[in-house]
């Protein structure tokens, strides 16, 4: 059973050698859709191998941990693992309307296979060496992605992501040099088990920052986040949708990781400084979005705001803080790729992603219109939607905890995120068209369905937020309570 | 020897860091290219310094000398082969980036 950690990884690196192989373009498409489908299916059963025995280990290469390298699923992998397939799945079958068969031919869905991989090689692995390793190839896939198409605005945004992210890596990497001087292992329940004492902690409190600070990087976290909305809104849609919803959250799951599992962060001082730079991050990105007025650029403001939700339950600590974090993860992934997958449908049909430009969708188009509210204002947080939940969780562990002044910016946040998500709507949809002609084009059905996928998925997370909520529970007492962890990884495995 | 590499390490993050500030993307490349240095080296010294032991054990499967410790050097090298990946590719976007704006300054960059 414990062989299927490794399927997440080999089926898109296996589709990924078969692009190179087969130069066919509808092959590489269709091998898209089935392949991102066969993870789902996947992922789907880890999850439920994961309900029924707590903690999956894969020793990779026969080696027993800390030796050799592991791959560990718990309840907060599988349960990223699962949702990120759902994006790649959606994100495939959205691609074959918005990959032109230029960018297919030059390799498009090699890289965008590397990139998933990757993703879910950085939330399964169980070696801190390894993290940086999936890191790198998610990133270097993604460079790619992102700067491919060569337009002046796609280079100088590619720029910044690459130089950002390439000193983000570089300061992992020293962490991890300086705590493998320390402690000998890089494994993460060796490495727990190794520092288990706060003085030994207290010791390589450098490492520790350095970790921070490079996870902070790449999650997008004040004041080292001004390479995302330079970078998201220039590539393809698909590509922007796919980096909206996972390359983030993957900065957010290694911080939730490292920082419940090797670094507590409970009663710290480092909690402290995450609370408030969760805080800052919260305000800066909505401040951003209220000044721009491109669909895409708003949007990715709101990713960096959303951030600071998650960040902050991880800072405040405790199984209401943690799950509050999670749940706010899986919501966050569902619902901005939609809104990207929204943006990316405006641009495609009226050709412009400035809402002043545009309008008039509710008037020909209500049933996308409609399509757009679902994520939309879950994203800012209204009854009966996830993101009320997501919030409604933040609120409280901040209230129960005494932490009242992250109640009120968390309040104050949501409203703004609202005015946003209002001004989309009464520009690029209520409004009618400057031009005068309503948009009438036809929105093909590879960007309803992924749409409509990912809009049911929103409503069922709002509607019965019980399954969600009490499988996050579980991952967050996981999270608290390493030692099932632990165990699992050196001693159950061998 | 640990005081003169780590002197060395200081040095290399200071050059890069001080490169990494300019506005000029050669003195960027250059930047990220001495910090990949610098960090192998810091993964080396930080997990000790053997001075004419190999990292391998004898026939015999014990250890009667003392041994380099391997790891750190296949992390290095793992490192290393990413870091010609990541420059690489940096080399080619700068370049393209030329091409585009006819310099090599991050200012001209800038959207319209």
């Amino acid at each position: 059973m414990s062989n299927l950690l490794a399927f997440p990884i080999v089926i898109p690196f296996f589709c990924a050698a078969l692009n190179i192989l087969v130069k066919n373009g509808i092959f590489r498409r269709v091998l898209a859709v089935v392949g991102t489908a066969a993870t789902l299916a996947v992922s789907i059963a880890l999850l439920t191998a994961v309900e029924a025995s707590g903690v999956v280990v894969l020793n990779a290469g026969g080696w027993a941990a800390p030796f050799g390298i592991v791959l560990v699923a718990d309840r907060l992998t599988a349960l990223m693992v699962a949702i990120s397939a759902c994006v790649g799945f959606c994100s495939a079958i959205f691609s074959l309307g918005d990959v032109g068969s230029a960018a297919n031919r030059a390799g498009f869905y090699t890289f965008f296979h590397i990139l998933l991989g990757g993703v879910y090689g950085a939330f399964l692995s169980g070696d801190l060496f390894n993290i940086f390793v999936w890191f790198e190839v998610m990133l270097v896939s993604s460079f790619v992605l992102i700067s491919s198409g060569g337009s002046k605005a796609q280079i100088g945004g590619g720029m910044k992501y690459v130089t950002l992210n390439f000193i983000s890596s570089g300061l992992f990497l020293t962490g991890i040099g300086l705590l493998y001087g320390k402690a000998g292992t890089l494994n993460l329940a060796d490495l727990a088990l190794k520092l288990a004492s706060p003085a030994d902690r207290e010791t390589m409190l450098p490492a520790a920052m350095l970790i921070f600070t490079a996870f902070g990087i790449k999650a997008g976290l004040f004041p080292l986040y001004s390479w995302l909305p330079a970078s998201y809104h220039n590539p393809l849609p698909t590509v922007s949708a796919v980096f909206a919803g996972l390359l983030t959250k993957v900065g957010v799951y290694a911080l939730i990781r490292i920082f419940t599992l090797v670094f507590p962060l409970e009663g710290t001082r480092m909690a402290d400084l995450l609370l408030i730079l969760s805080l800052l991050t919260m305000l800066f990105g909505v401040f951003g979005a209220a000044t721009q007025m491109d669909a895409r650029r708003i949007l990715s403001f709101h990713i960096i705001s959303q951030i600071g939700y998650m960040t902050a339950g991880l800072a405040m600590g405790g199984l209401g803080g943690l799950l509050s974090s999670i749940f706010y993860t899986i919501h966050h992934i569902a619902v901005k790729t939609n809104l990207f997958f929204v943006a990316g449908i405006l641009e495609h049909t009226s050709g412009s992603g400035v809402i002043g430009r545009i309008g008039g969708y509710w008037k020909t188009r209500p049933l996308f219109s409609f399509l757009f509210i679902v994520p939309a204002f879950s994203l800012a947080g209204l009854p009966p939607l996830s993101g009320f939940w997501a919030k409604l969780l933040v609120l409280k562990s901040a209230l129960s905890l005494g932490f009242a002044v992250t109640a009120v910016i968390a309040l104050f946040v949501g409203v703004y995120t609202l005015f946003s998500m209002i001004k989309i709507w009464n520009e690029a949809f209520l409004k009618a068209p400057p031009t005068g002609d309503h948009p009438t084009r036809r929105i093909p059905l590879v960007f309803f369905i992924p749409v409509m996928l990912l809009a049911t998925l929103t409503l069922f997370f709002s509607l019965i937020p019980q399954g969600l909520l009490s499988f996050a529970e579980a991952a967050a007492a996981q999270l608290i309570n390493p030692t099932e962890y632990i165990n699992a990884v050196l001693f159950l495995s061998r | 020897m640990e005081i003169w590499t780590v002197l060395l390490i200081g040095v290399l993050f200071g050059v890069s860091f001080y490169f990494l500030l300019s506005r000029n993307l050669v003195r960027v490349l250059l930047g990220l290219l001495l910090f990949g240095q610098g960090v192998n080296l810091l993964i080396f010294t930080s997990a000790g310094l053997t001075t004419g032991h190999a990292p391998i054990l004898d026939g015999s499967g014990n250890t009667p000398q003392p041994v380099a410790d391997p790891l750190p050097q296949a992390l290095i090298l793992t490192a290393i082969v990413i870091g010609l990946g990541m420059i690489g590719f940096s080399l080619a976007l700068f370049r393209k980036a030329r091409e585009q704006a006819g310099a090599v300054d991050l200012d001209q960059l800038k959207e319209d």
